[in-house]
């Protein structure tokens, strides 16, 4: 088990390395330079800026100069927010796009959940419909209309809510936002728990339980929700991406200083470092979760430890 | 069921509810303005944007600085002569200045500063404002040694700047940011890191306090500054608001004082809602389609050009675009101080004789209903943007028979393109000015201008932009440049689409706001009405 583990992690360690190498040369292919504007910097400044962020060395030396950093937890000073370094911006935006997007995750699974069982028994009921057609506009309408729209409801007419994360202090400031960025995945899993609901609850195994005599609750607790959960353990992976995409648009519509906001805001001033630093965190997340599976699954089943 | 659900939905919004600890506010006076997009650093050396600029002028203050509305006035200078020849500053500074941490702040401080702006090893973003110090040119390109810049402390408050020629609007550059002193000891100290909340020692009304990045600068009440009885807020958060619709939002919602701008989309029902609270004023800014000279189908064909602008009917496009800008038939907008913007000889002409006339041009330049002039508007990727140009391409269509692509593109995709000249034919962008006069707008045009992006190139222009800056005598100083904005006007390099306006919100507790073209809105200006 230990020697699966450590090929494993050593056989991360390539495809990380892959991922920042294509990363680099791709942000350094964009058009246009971290330093463009309209106003265009006379050569000599521009030499003396280009020396200053070492861009005038090759594409090369930047990047071994870059790996070089890395593998002491350098990831560079960031072009665009000239103040801070890459590291220390992620390190003050991730825990906030985490709590967020977790926060947001939990919400969506419990709320889709309740309203797809509450759907599926009451089947072809008024509630139902109503379930289902509010899902239909969950997934509709885009997070870009929705949080606005919300925006303009609860802070700006009713006042219930702040219209931003920076506009209050207190303990308010992530509801609008977790909602907002929750009700397209609440929509969608509300949908697969109604439709995998149906399905299991016309089955014969439920059947049986009611030929029993066991009451409704007791065969959902007991029997019917885990089958239920399978086609939406399955849907998490794209939840999940579901959520990162949307985090985007909710983080710059409440102002929210998350990792959403410096990726695109650092793809478009062209801040190579940022850019790269984020890439790099969220691939060594991404590989880091994969294995953990891949290691939980290796102790599930042995079969796969010996291959 | 029911029940167990809205329980679990509310313990769940509940936990989300468990934000960060709270912000101020008890009896001090806190205002909320919005900055538009993040500061790209507070170290005045290496930021050059507008929005940098609006935090650093609350935080630190040059030799001079404005009044609020937009008058020049003393500021850590107390007083100042100039040579005859135009020359030679001398400035008497105060003698109670003090940065933020009781320092007093002297002539030493600004040589320094200076000589820090020009070095090489500081990678300055914005130069301008001393370029014409002499000695600076040379120095920013490794020739000369940092001393000899022509800037000299003799005495512990009188400074002495020596330019290489004489420049009319020099003293308008000391209230840039870049001229701004910086604290010699704490960059000692701290390095790269001196303009960090905690490090930051500046001298202007208010020090800074905190800054979360992607949220919020905070800045509080310097109490060692000189005019610090005459500030009246205690605490200013600078929010980013890169988003206008969002930041419109925030304060309707009572969470600004103040905002950046105001959304296009929005502009005529605030107008309608809060007339009292928007604020539109003359801004120094242009907005125009820029031909690419070296295309030989522009560059042999003047009266192409001028029937492509002349066919634009400005008033008709401002109307549809809708919120308070002014139709451009020149470059040098209004309010540009001691200058009268030149205008083309057809603006006064009605829009049937102008039409009539751009179709002659057209004519006369080789195209006609048998030859269709095809070519492409590009532009940065935004509604504004692509509105103008819609309407550009549908009245050119009208008029003229004209067949205009429209290519949207990402903004430094369209910086490259611009620059490498191969595939542009026609592109928008605006050009904003640094300080108030007419020289920030023309130079623009001169051929060794690094930000000439159209490629115009006249011997004419560049004679009399030279005969300009060498004239020591204002008056004469002015015709020259009236002269070389007509000389331009009359080349079509460009065409002048609208002069921007400054838009704000502005909440009627705040009081004290001036409008100026500079759109300079320091925050010790402002105050709060009683009852607030």
């Amino acid at each position: 088990m230990l020697r699966y583990a450590y090929l494993r992690i050593l056989g991360a360690i390539p495809t990380l390395l892959l991922v920042i190498a294509i990363a680099f040369l791709m942000v350094h292919s964009a058009p246009g330079g971290p330093f463009d504007a309209a106003r265009v910097l006379p050569p000599e400044i521009e030499r003396n800026i280009e020396r200053a962020y070492h861009l005038d060395d090759t594409l090369f030396e930047q990047f071994t100069s870059y790996l070089q950093g890395l593998w002491h937890g350098d990831l560079g000073p960031s072009y665009r927010y000239r103040d801070s370094t890459v590291s220390e911006l992620i390190a003050g935006a991730l825990p906030l796009s985490m709590k967020l997007g977790a926060l947001a995750m939990l919400l969506a699974v419990v709320a889709g959940v309740s309203a797809g069982i509450i759907a599926a028994l009451r089947k072809n009921t008024i509630i139902d419909r109503m379930v289902t057609g509010v899902a239909m506009v969950g997934i509709s309408i885009p997070i870009f209309v929705i949080a606005p729209l919300m925006v303009l409801v609860f802070a700006v007419t009713l006042g219930w809510l702040p219209a931003s994360w920076a506009g209050s202090g207190s303990s308010d400031r992530l509801l609008m936002p977790v909602i907002a960025l929750a009700l397209p995945q609440i929509a969608y899993i509300a949908r697969l728990t109604r439709a995998s609901m149906i399905n299991i609850m016309s089955s014969d195994f439920v059947r049986t339980a009611r030929a029993q005599g066991l009451c409704t609750m007791s065969i959902i607790r007991y029997h019917a929700i885990k089958p239920a959960m399978l086609p939406l353990l399955s849907y998490m992976g794209p939840a999940v991406a579901g959520i990162l995409t949307g985090s985007v648009v909710v983080e710059e519509v409440f102002g929210i200083p998350g990792v959403g906001q410096f990726f695109i805001r650092g793809a478009l001033n062209r801040d190579y470092t940022l850019v790269l630093g984020i890439t790099v965190v969220y691939a060594a997340l991404v590989i880091f979760l994969n294995l953990v599976v891949d290691l939980l699954y290796g102790y599930l089943d042995p079969r796969i430890r010996g291959r | 069921m029911k029940r167990l659900l809205w329980l679990l939905i509310f313990s769940v919004l509940s936990l989300a509810a468990c934000g960060d600890g709270g912000q101020s506010t008890v009896d001090e006076s806190v205002l909320h303005r919005g900055t538009g997009e993040e500061p790209e650093s507070l170290d005045v050396h290496k930021s050059r944007s507008t929005e940098a600029g609006h935090v650093q002028r609350d935080l630190g203050e040059g030799l001079v600085g404005y009044t609020r509305d937009g008058k020049l006035q003393p500021a850590a200078a107390e007083s100042w002569t100039i040579s005859d020849d135009g020359t030679e500053y001398r400035f008497q500074l105060r003698s109670d200045a003090r940065w933020s941490n009781g320092d007093p702040v002297t002539a030493d401080d600004f040589v320094y500063s200076f000589r820090r702006l020009v070095d090489p090893d500081t990678a300055a973003f914005y130069v301008d404002s001393v370029r014409e110090v002499r000695n600076a040119a040379e120095i920013i390109s490794g020739e000369q040694s940092l001393e000899s810049l022509g800037i000299e402390a003799i005495g512990e408050h009188q400074l002495k700047i020596t330019l290489r020629r004489p420049v009319p609007y020099f003293i308008n550059l000391l209230a840039h940011p870049s001229t701004f002193p910086v604290h010699r000891a704490s960059i000692a100290e701290h390095g790269d890191a001196h303009s960090r909340p905690g490090n930051l020692v500046s001298n202007g009304a208010y020090k800074l306090t905190s800054w979360v990045v992607g949220s919020h600068i905070e800045i509080e009440r310097n109490e060692y500054y000189r005019d610090n009885d005459n500030t009246a807020i205690d605490r200013v958060f600078h929010y980013v608001t890169p988003e206008p619709m969002a930041e419109l939002n925030r304060y309707r919602a009572g969470e600004l004082h103040v905002t950046r701008g105001i959304p296009p989309e929005l502009f005529i029902q605030m107008k309608e809602e809060r007339p009292d609270e928007v604020r539109v004023s003359p801004a120094l800014g242009v907005y125009y389609y820029g031909f690419n000279m070296s295309d030989p189908e522009f560059a042999d064909n003047p009266k192409l050009r001028e029937a492509l602008s002349m066919a634009i009917d400005r008033e008709q496009l401002v109307e549809l675009i809708g919120r308070g800008e002014a139709p451009a038939y020149g470059w040098v907008p209004n309010g540009t101080s001691n200058y009268d913007p030149q205008t083309y000889s057809w603006s006064s002409m009605s829009a049937d004789e102008r039409t009539r006339k751009a179709q002659q041009l057209y004519r006369e330049a080789g195209y006609g209903p048998n030859k269709v002039f095809r070519t492409e508007i590009r532009y940065n990727t935004n509604a504004t943007h692509r509105a103008v140009a819609v309407a550009i391409q549908s009245m050119w269509k009208t008029v003229l028979g004209v067949d205009a692509e429209l290519v949207s593109e990402e903004f430094q995709v369209l910086l490259q393109n611009i620059q490498q000249k191969d595939s542009i034919k026609i592109f928008r962008l605006n050009w904003d000015g640094d300080y108030n006069d007419a020289h920030t707008f023309l130079s623009t045009f001169e051929t060794d201008n690094p930000s000439n992006l159209t490629g115009y190139q006249s011997d004419e222009f560049d004679s009399l932009m030279q005969r300009a800056a060498s004239q020591t005598d204002p008056r004469l100083r002015k015709a020259y440049l009236e002269e070389a904005e007509v000389r331009m006007l009359r080349d079509h390099p460009m065409i002048p689409i609208y002069f921007f306006v400054n838009k704000h919100m502005v909440s009627p507790s705040v009081i004290g706001w001036g409008d100026n073209v500079l759109n300079y809105h320091y925050s010790q200006h402002l105050s709060f009405a009683a009852d607030e």
